[in-house]
């Protein structure tokens, strides 16, 4: 079934006709997803031939989601227009919107995902790679040919993390990889991924990606302590930062004696869950959490 | 961006907030002239981006001109956690009352920004809440509202602050919003003698993703910075120079985290963080592998890459760029996966540089890397 994302999604992208956004709807195409429009106020009405299909431009989300019956939005608008893409994707009332930005101004994020939130749309990032449910569809920019269907749930604060995660485990196959982004405000967070899988019929084992910075990764582990039954797999990269320095993703800071890897690691462990000390080590440690569960898994 | 003492200041006054007179000097004897201007008695203070200033020594009284030169002599070129003191201000003394704790921070777990006040100033902020939880009041601002009149006077009730501190609280919010801050603290913030309210000391950090908007913001400053940062920053790559001796580059802020940590598990120390980000070209790797190999500390370079958007070819491409304008010197250990990283392997695997090898996997190429830096 996969969560937040199948292959009944009708998709959006808002900045499709700029370059990123064609790269990465040619790549979506490519991978199953429904891509059903782009949005671009100076193009409506126009349409974009992608490897043979043809994929309208509406002038607004409200539109695309009228003719269309788009559920999900992907955006690849630049910060300076983050805040207004994502506040007219909300007024639009799509489900689920899905920011792969990178930059966008925390005083901006603070302001639309409480906007969101408010008209029950799902905000994925910023700052993220989407998400992915292999052979059904694909949103953002998780790479779709690493990996196959299986029965794994994903969860991540990185990018390449993921990637690196998903090849690695590339013979068992995913439900779902879910890209929640690095920057410090955020709309789906550990915990939403974690009670999605945990309700999902098709996803038996759950791997969690952190990093530094901030207390996500603690608040998860008391979550899965109380609410997740299905075995948790972890992962956490930053032992080494050093203290006071942003480790590549704006979030990923630690301040003082909060947001060290070493505590995420404690809080995860202490919780249930088994942690990997490298992501190779992570893997080995599904593989073998499978082998013990012969009920579970492909 | 943090904010020195002296240019938070100047955003608190340029908003409104009472600060004391002062001036930013960079020798003793500007101090003195400094002190003779604002009356006689003043404060030096060490211009450091860093707590715990006044344990270090770093914050002295003066009681006239020439001890005020003597003490910033002292304080001048002083290390305080690691940094350099280039510049001190010399300020005149207030008479206080009482003293406070005021800020605006970001609450990650809320996606909101929260004010935190208490009446127990002048001391950690951090200490007091680990202390006494109930002395430090923690009130969520919705960001439709922002900080009403009411919502102040909420605040000051809330951190036992008298009401006249509302304005205060009002202006510090009109700080953070106005200037895309992420922190703005005072501490202390003071009641003086006749009654004003005075923020001595202040901390603000800047959002660096908001300087597309904020072209005031100068942050040529002094910041006495690692070379090789400044470098890296020119060419727009995410960089931290680190104090190991195995160099790191790879795509992606966490596959970039988590190299560092199994190079450290490979008993070895990373010598920098270097992420060449999402699609790098090969201008892009070439730049970053001639900065790290600029570094005199690196001994092996490891390249640890896993092709999402950014293509293997394109990285192998431009390991053999650099490696025409930067003779190699220092083995090189790269792992390529994902993206076109057949094509990658094999641009590398025709190159035949005694110095460059190849690994299959993330942790084989760490163990290599350290191998070859001990």
């Amino acid at each position: 079934m996969a969560i937040f994302l199948t292959k009944d999604s009708k998709v959006i992208v808002q900045g499709m006709t700029g370059a990123e956004g064609m790269k990465h709807t040619r790549r979506m195409l490519a991978a199953g997803a429904d891509v059903v429009g782009g949005v671009n106020p100076r193009k409506a009405g126009t349409r974009v031939d992608i490897d043979g299909r043809t994929v309208p431009v509406f002038g607004s989300v409200r539109e695309a989601m009228d003719v269309t019956g788009a559920g999900v939005s992907v955006l690849f608008v630049p910060p300076p227009h983050a805040k207004a893409a994502v506040t007219e994707a909300a007024d639009a009332r799509i489900p689920l919107a899905v920011v792969i930005t990178e930059g966008i101004p925390v005083h901006d994020a603070v302001a639309f995902q409480a906007y969101a939130r408010a008209r029950a749309t799902r905000i994925i990032g910023p700052n993220c790679p989407g998400l992915i449910s292999p052979g059904q569809s694909n949103a953002g920019i998780i790479p779709a040919d690493i990996t196959k269907p299986g029965r794994i749930g994903l969860v991540s604060k990185s990018g390449t993390l993921t990637y690196q995660l998903m090849y690695e485990l590339r013979d068992i196959g995913f439900s779902t990889c879910v890209g929640i982004g690095g920057d410090p405000v955020i709309g789906t967070t550990h915990i939403d991924a974690l009670a999605a899988f945990e309700a999902d019929p098709d996803t038996d084992l759950i791997v969690m990606i952190g990093e530094i910075g901030g207390d996500a990764e603690e608040r998860a582990a008391r979550y899965i302590a109380d609410h997740v039954t299905k075995p948790v797999v972890g992962y956490i990269a930053g032992f080494t930062a050093p203290e006071g320095r942003t480790m590549g993703h704006a979030g990923a800071i630690v301040s003082g004696s909060s947001g060290t890897a070493a505590a995420k690691k404690a809080a995860l462990e202490a919780a249930g869950v088994r942690v990997g000390a490298t992501p190779t080590e992570t893997a080995g440690l599904v593989v073998a959490l499978l082998a013990e569960s012969p009920g579970n898994a492909a | 961006m943090d904010l020195y003492e002296h240019q938070a200041r100047e955003l608190l006054q340029e908003n409104g907030v009472l600060v004391p007179r002062a001036e930013v000097v960079d020798t003793a004897e500007a101090a003195r002239a400094a002190a003779e201007r604002l009356g006689g008695r003043v404060v030096i203070k060490a211009q450091v981006k860093t707590g715990g200033r006044g344990k270090a020594g770093g914050v002295k009284l003066a009681d006239d001109p020439a001890a005020a030169e003597q003490t910033a002599r002292r304080i001048l070129g002083m290390d305080i956690k690691g940094h350099t003191v280039h510049r001190v201000m010399v300020a005149e003394p207030v008479e206080v009352e009482r003293e406070m704790y005021l800020g605006f921070t970001l609450d990650r777990a809320a996606g909101r920004f929260a004010a935190i006040a208490s009446a127990e100033g002048g001391m950690e902020i951090e200490e007091v809440a680990a202390r006494r939880p109930e002395a430090v009041a923690r009130i969520a601002i919705d960001p439709a509202e922002g900080v009403t009149e009411a919502k102040a006077a909420e605040i000051a009730v809330a951190g036992g602050l008298p009401r006249e501190t509302a304005g205060t609280i009002r202006r510090l919010w009109t700080v953070l919003t106005a200037h895309d801050a992420l922190l703005v603290e005072v501490n202390p913030l003071v009641v003086t003698r006749d009654g004003a309210i005075v923020a001595l000391d202040g901390k603000v950090t800047l959002d660096d993703n908001a300087r597309f908007r904020q072209p005031s913001w100068d942050d040529s400053g002094d910041r006495a910075r690692d070379p090789l940062e400044a470098r890296a920053e020119a060419a727009g790559l995410g960089y931290v120079k680190l104090d190991g001796q195995v160099g790191v580059i790879g795509n992606g802020a966490g596959l970039v985290m988590s190299t560092l940590d199994v190079v450290a598990g490979c008993g070895a120390r990373p010598a920098d963080f270097l992420d060449i980000g999402g699609g790098a070209s090969a201008q892009v790797m070439a730049d970053g592998l001639s900065l790290v190999l600029d570094d005199p500390e690196v001994r092996s370079v490891l390249v640890n890459v896993f092709g999402g958007i950014t293509a293997c070819d394109a990285v192998a491409d431009g390991i053999v760029r650099a490696l025409d304008t930067v003779p190699l010197t220092k083995p090189l250990v790269v792992r390529l996966d994902g993206n076109n990283a057949a094509r990658g392997r094999a641009i590398l695997g025709q190159l035949a540089h005694p110095l460059v090898h190849q690994a299959d996997t993330m942790d084989g190429a760490a163990a290599r890397a350290a191998e070859l830096a001990a």
